[in-house]
């Protein structure tokens, strides 16, 4: 890679041992993608705590943060200080609530480490945002910033509806990046890479949440990590609708950019969404294709009784935690289900504010912040079968909760968390 | 025996040789692996339940959640990691997936490992010189 005097100062140690280690990583990184150069950013988000048990274990045995970060986040098997971060830096969802840590049956010794680990970040700089959706809480990228993030669902957010560049990141480039403000100048930060490749004719009229999550959730499949160009749409969709609708196609697929002519930024026509070209495969979202999304999304679930009702994946925006809160309203949520709702810790002060937090509490739910079942690893005590509004939640809680997952409208995650009992069918 | 060879691209430099493990489909990290075991865990996928731990593996890509590199990360601290990546599609996800696995890694072939390797064929990754080569299984 060619590099500018200032990267070869850092590599040459300079800077001091740790920004050594994050370029040394970020020349193996680039080189292995085949980058040329690097790009300076200033707009980070990474997850640098402790919440996987592995590394849990780590920090455990060490005692120290700063063995975790040399690890996990430099690749580095000697442990070096870290230093305060170059980029601007956020963090991304964390292992648990520390206001519900008990309830969500985490132990004390896990508790306690990772206040460790919120010490840690706040020493080296980072901004405690503790969401998947940083775009929801002010970090909200303008059209061609280069930026460095972890977390597929934001990262296709950003790309595809605010028009900023950035890859899918991982902890260990991410955290290199904040840093040394750079990250390798390759894939969507480049024009030619993030035009269309695969067209999408929408026959459905794509309403609700769950339709967006139904299309995000089967185009995703079917084009794995290209990019989408989705034709058809006739009403522009809410935040949180494109919200869930990209997070299910990050999770079906490796989709980190799309496209929806008539309403992102980077596709005005299908002729600038393909940049002149003609699309490598044209596919359709009809009814046919709708319903297979919906059942793949149910093929985990067998028994209607619910344990478990999980929404926020990710991270309700306050309009969504309003809705919720119209259906739940002088309701009472059923004995042997738990609702977990959650959402940002700077919404929740507006959620709290507002009155939403009493509503949900008294009708038996709990607004939940900073985490989320299938990352930490947390849910109700003893459930086997849980019921979501998330593509994503529902692709993932079989595989790594080992939960029978339904998933279905809002409003029928809603009914099974008052009834306890799934009744939601495709209509 | 027949040995057959392919042409690639380095992603990550070393030489080994070992069993190749094969999917025609893309491998979720996060949430799609079990790190200790080495384990594909993720449902629908055709090596549900299949170990990839010391195998050569060979794939189309990585998909899913940017935790991949993590849980691969994890995996070769674990000792479950494969011994060796050869794919097709380059990600971010895969690219710094195969970096911090500290394994013999590499992409863009003459031909497409998917059609020329079989699961079981004994496979030595010359990442340094972007060469591997095939031995069918008996």
């Amino acid at each position: 890679m060619k590099l500018t005097d200032d990267e070869k100062a850092m590599l040459d140690g300079k800077e001091g041992p740790a920004r050594q280690r994050a370029m040394d990583l970020l020349v193996r990184y680039g080189e292995a993608l085949g980058a040329e150069r690097f790009i300076d950013t200033d707009n980070v988000c990474v997850a640098i705590g402790a919440s996987g048990p592995f590394i849990r274990d780590l920090a455990d045995k060490t005692g120290s943060f700063d063995a975790v970060f040399s690890e996990f986040a430099l690749d580095s098997s000697d442990v070096v200080q870290i230093p305060e971060v170059k980029a601007c830096t956020y963090h991304l969802i964390q292992g648990l609530d520390p206001d519900h840590w008990e309830i969500e049956g985490v132990d004390r010794s896990v508790y306690e480490l990772h206040m460790k680990s919120i010490a840690f970040a706040k020493r080296i700089g980072v901004q405690l945002m503790n969401t998947c959706t940083p775009y929801l809480v002010g970090n909200v990228p303008v059209r061609g910033e280069h930026c460095a993030w972890m977390e597929s669902s934001a990262v296709i957010y950003a790309n595809s509806v605010l028009g900023a560049r950035m890859n899918c990141e991982g902890r260990e480039s991410g955290a290199a990046a904040s840093l040394t403000g750079k990250i390798p100048y390759w894939g969507y930060h480049l024009d030619q890479n993030r035009l269309g490749t695969h067209l999408v004719e929408v026959e459905y009229d794509v309403e609700s949440i769950m339709d967006w999550n139904l299309l995000g959730y089967y185009v995703g499949e079917m084009v794995q990590e290209r990019v989408p160009v989705l034709h058809g749409i006739r009403r522009t969709p809410t935040l949180s609708r494109l919200k869930h609708c990209g997070a299910a196609a990050a999770s079906s697929g490796g989709v980190e950019m799309y496209h929806i002519v008539g309403i992102t930024p980077e596709a005005r026509s299908l002729d600038e969404a393909f940049g002149g070209k003609k699309p490598q495969a044209t596919l359709k979202f009809g009814k046919k294709e709708r319903q297979m999304a919906y059942e793949n999304l149910n093929s985990s679930a067998r028994e209607r009784a619910v344990d478990f009702v999980m929404l926020g994946c990710p991270h309700y925006s306050i309009e969504q935690v309003w809705d919720v809160c119209k259906m739940l309203k002088g309701r009472r949520v059923n004995s042997n289900t738990s609702l977990w709702i959650f959402t940002p810790r700077a919404l929740k002060e507006i959620a709290d504010q507002n009155g939403y937090t009493e509503i949900i509490t008294n009708a038996g739910g709990i607004l939940m912040t900073d985490t989320c079942p299938v990352l930490a690893h947390v849910m109700p005590k003893g459930t086997r079968v849980a019921a979501t509004d998330s593509g994503k939640q529902a692709h993932y809680m079989p595989s790594i909760l080992g939960l029978q997952t339904w998933f279905g409208t809002t409003q029928n995650c809603i009914e099974a968390a008052v009834s306890g009992q799934w009744k939601g069918e495709l209509k | 025996m027949k040995k057959i060879i392919l042409h690639g691209r380095k992603v990550v430099g070393g030489c080994v040789e070992g069993e190749a493990l094969v999917t025609k489909q893309t491998i979720t990290g996060w949430g799609g692996i079990n790190p200790m075991e080495g384990v594909i865990i993720e449902r629908r996928h055709e090596l549900r339940g299949q170990s990839f731990k010391g195998k050569v593996l060979v794939f189309p890509g990585a998909k899913g959640a940017s935790g991949w590199s993590t849980r691969f990360h994890v995996a070769r601290l674990a000792g479950a990691a494969p011994k060796a990546l050869i794919f097709n599609e380059m990600t971010t996800k895969v690219a710094l997936g195969a970096v911090v696995m500290h394994v013999p890694a590499i992409t863009d072939f003459d031909q497409d490992p998917l059609a020329v390797i079989t699961t079981g064929d004994w496979v030595k990754v010359d990442a340094d010189n972007g060469i591997v080569e095939i031995t069918r299984k008996e």
